[in-house]
């Protein structure tokens, strides 16, 4: 099937060609490990292909009309030069930035690190047990490329790509027993002076009994550019690590964002995950990944969607209960404007080890107006027999007796329809613990309700 | 001040309001009493601007406007508030944030200067003491999880905030105790003044014992068949609706 149908998608050629220049140049001084991986995933993503509306997985994802472009693959190919500037654009670093959060300071242009920290001691110096590199650094040497063998990525099919691909990214650790009190503002700048495939490569490393605190903002210089982002993060929450991790997508038009996490969390570790994704970007498409590969672990994972125009946000989520005596909580929301269409599936996965599992699931969705879609499927499956579990799914309108309640005290209309969103939204929100971030994130909501009666 | 001129008002295509009249002045109570059924809850909602009801005629004047031509929030702007039989809960949006909003909007709407946060927080603070809310409240999401007391208490909070001329109570007295009663009545004889007007619905004598009105009206299929001073109040409590509807069918036949 995908051989009959890949030869269309321009950038599938970009790709088997780039994949030739850098196994046989630039992937040279890899560490052996990191090349096996590499070699396994391009042949799984050429049996694979893009994924189409036959995979399950991309039902409700037509990803079709965002391929039909050409993209360059910045400096891979010959005759291709990269994009000369690594300088982050300032006004998208400020817009980036969290009034009132006192955090380190990174900054990504194109996934590549400049390698300066703001926000750090007066010597520059980082906090104790916290450690920062360029990925691009650390591919040949074996302590750290054992991070980046993984080459099973199950129907994953952006993974494969890019880990076929995949030249630079963060690399974080937190060593055992450290704690960071500072939280690690991460902002991943995307730009381009023409159509750009770029894909990041992130791993996180949080050590036993650590605990730090990581806000990833994702935004891009407004250009006629089409950007297509296929970022992985892989973090590995060490036993009795405590993991926090918000994200807020805030990039705009003209790119395309298939962000993958994989969160592989070891006995009695705690991982939060709060996923925002606000209008902007044509096409995100979310994985998120639990793999609770060791007893008593405790997941939050906490989303919010708002989408407007006519922009296609997917969040996949999976849970992954393989041992016992783990405790999962999951809350999406998402409020679709215009003419957006939305889409939520949350897995939680039960293995038979998997006894006294505790593990919740709510998808709740405001569809204002009529032109906008939703398609939500939360999935159980148990193979387990003494577990609680629950899962559930709404899709509604704004309630009309609330909005008149608030216009009859005199609250306009659209002003009534902000603070009915707010306050849907508000579960979501109050679940972040930083409050700068929250307020943050509350004032990025309040400036993309709308301004449409009801279509 | 209010003055309702044979108006009739249809809900899903049901006549409700079948050419009622009536004039409120300043500084008048009016109670309107009736069975169940009659149309009082509607003549509220229509007052208020529920798009749920269709005005096919008849008109409204409020100090020399139009109502009906008017938004609710509008109506709220110009000095309408409407005290819900059936306050909404909204999780997520606190109660005094709601009351800044509103407050904001309607002396936007005035031309009057926003009020800054201590003034405003002192206003919220005289208010609370004058009809006996509990602090605690003010804080929470609006009447998330209030007791039926709570939430009427609170509809007569943001009368007191919001300084409407006229305030239409409706049902305000269902599902309160006597000690909720005589608190809710006692805020509401405070915010009495020459200047402003209450209309107050209601099923029961039981509330006009503690607002004493200037005239009752007796509502019966649409209309207002009898009006009088506070003893027709008393005489209803006493002889029921039934003489009423009696009265009516020997009246059209």
């Amino acid at each position: 099937m995908s051989l009959i149908q890949e030869p269309a998608i321009p950038l599938y050629d970009a790709v088997v060609k780039g994949y030739h220049t850098l196994s046989t140049a630039g992937g040279g001084s890899e560490d052996i490990g990191v090349r096996r991986a590499r070699q396994s995933a391009f042949d799984q993503w050429r049996l694979l292909g893009f994924p189409s509306i036959k995979n399950e997985d991309w039902k409700y994802t037509n990803i079709t009309r965002y391929l039909k472009d050409e993209f360059a693959l910045n400096g891979l190919v010959a005759g291709d030069e990269p994009v000369a500037a690594v300088a982050a654009p300032a006004g998208l670093v400020k817009k980036a930035t969290i009034p009132g959060l006192d955090a380190l300071q990174v900054v990504l242009v194109n996934g590549v690190w400049d390698g300066k920290v703001h926000g750090a001691s007066p010597k520059g110096e980082l906090p104790k047990g916290l450690e920062l590199l360029k990925v691009s650094q650390v591919l040949n040497d074996p302590a750290f490329a054992g991070y980046f063998g993984n080459g099973k990525w199950g129907n994953l099919h952006f993974a494969y790509l890019n880990t076929a691909l995949f030249t630079d990214g963060l690399f974080i650790r937190v060593k055992d027993g450290a704690v960071i009190e500072k939280p690690l503002h991460v902002v991943h700048v995307f730009t381009g002076d023409r159509n750009l495939l770029i894909q990041p490569r992130h791993v996180w490393v949080v050590g036993r009994n650590s605990e730090a605190s990581v806000v990833e903002s994702v935004v891009s210089a407004g250009s006629d550019v089409k950007l297509w982002v296929n970022s992985l993060t892989e973090i590995f929450a060490q036993t009795d690590a405590k993991l926090d991790h918000v994200v807020l997508q805030t990039a705009g038009a003209g790119v395309r964002l298939v962000q993958h996490t994989t969160v592989r969390q070891q006995k009695q570790s705690l991982y939060n995950n709060y996923t925002f994704t606000l209008p902007g970007a044509e096409l995100v498409r979310n994985d998120l990944q639990a793999r609770l590969e060791e007893d008593h672990t405790e997941t939050h994972l906490y989303g919010l969607y708002l989408a407007a125009g006519g922009q296609l946000v997917d969040n996949h989520t999976l849970v992954d209960h393989q041992k016992p005596n783990c405790y999962s909580n999951e809350l999406y929301k998402g409020v679709l404007l215009e003419k957006s269409t939305g889409v939520f599936n949350g897995k939680v996965f039960v293995h038979q080890d998997a006894q006294k599992t505790n593990a919740f699931q709510q998808n709740n969705n405001l569809v204002i107006s009529k032109q906008a879609t939703i398609d939500s499927k939360p999935e159980l499956e148990i193979y387990a027999d003494d577990v609680k579990c629950s899962h559930g799914s709404t899709v509604g309108q704004f309630s009309e007796e609330a909005l008149f309640y608030l216009r009859a005290r005199g609250i306009g209309e659209e002003t009534a329809k902000a603070l009915l969103i707010n306050a849907f939204a508000f579960d979501v929100t109050e679940k972040l613990k930083n409050e700068a971030v929250e307020h943050f994130v509350n004032e990025l909501i309040s400036q993309h309700i709308p301004n449409q009666t009801q279509a | 001040m209010l003055i309702i001129k044979n108006l009739h008002a249809e809900v899903e295509g049901k006549q409700i309001l079948k050419g009622l009249n009536l004039t409120v002045n300043a500084g008048e109570v009016h109670a309107i009493m009736g069975p169940n059924g009659a149309g009082k809850s509607s003549l509220a909602s229509v007052l208020a601007g529920h798009e749920n009801y269709e005005v096919t005629e008849g008109e409204v004047w409020f100090e020399g406007k139009n109502l009906l031509e008017m938004a609710p929030e509008d109506r709220a702007r110009e000095g309408v508030f409407l005290a819900f039989q059936y306050p909404v809960e909204i999780p997520g949006v606190s109660n005094i944030n709601f009351l800044k909003t509103a407050l904001g909007e309607i002396r936007a709407y005035r031309n009057l200067p926003p009020l800054d946060a201590k003034a405003f927080l002192q206003l919220s603070k005289e208010k609370q003491k004058l009809v006996e809310f509990d602090a605690k409240l003010v804080n929470r999401s609006l009447n998330e999880g209030f007791s039926g007391g709570e939430k009427k208490r609170n509809e007569i909070f943001q009368l007191a905030m919001l300084e409407p001329s006229l305030s239409i109570l409706d049902e305000t007295d269902s599902g309160l105790d006597i000690d909720a009663l005589r608190i809710v009545s006692k805020g509401v004889n405070k915010l009495r003044s020459p200047k402003n007007a209450f209309l107050i619905i209601t099923h029961y004598q039981r509330l006009l014992e503690y607002i004493i009105p200037d005239y009752v009206h007796v509502l019966y299929d649409g209309r207002i068949v009898k009006s009088g001073t506070k003893e027709l109040a008393l005489e209803l409590e006493e002889k029921g609706y039934d003489w009423l509807k009696e009265k009516e069918e020997v009246g059209t036949n």
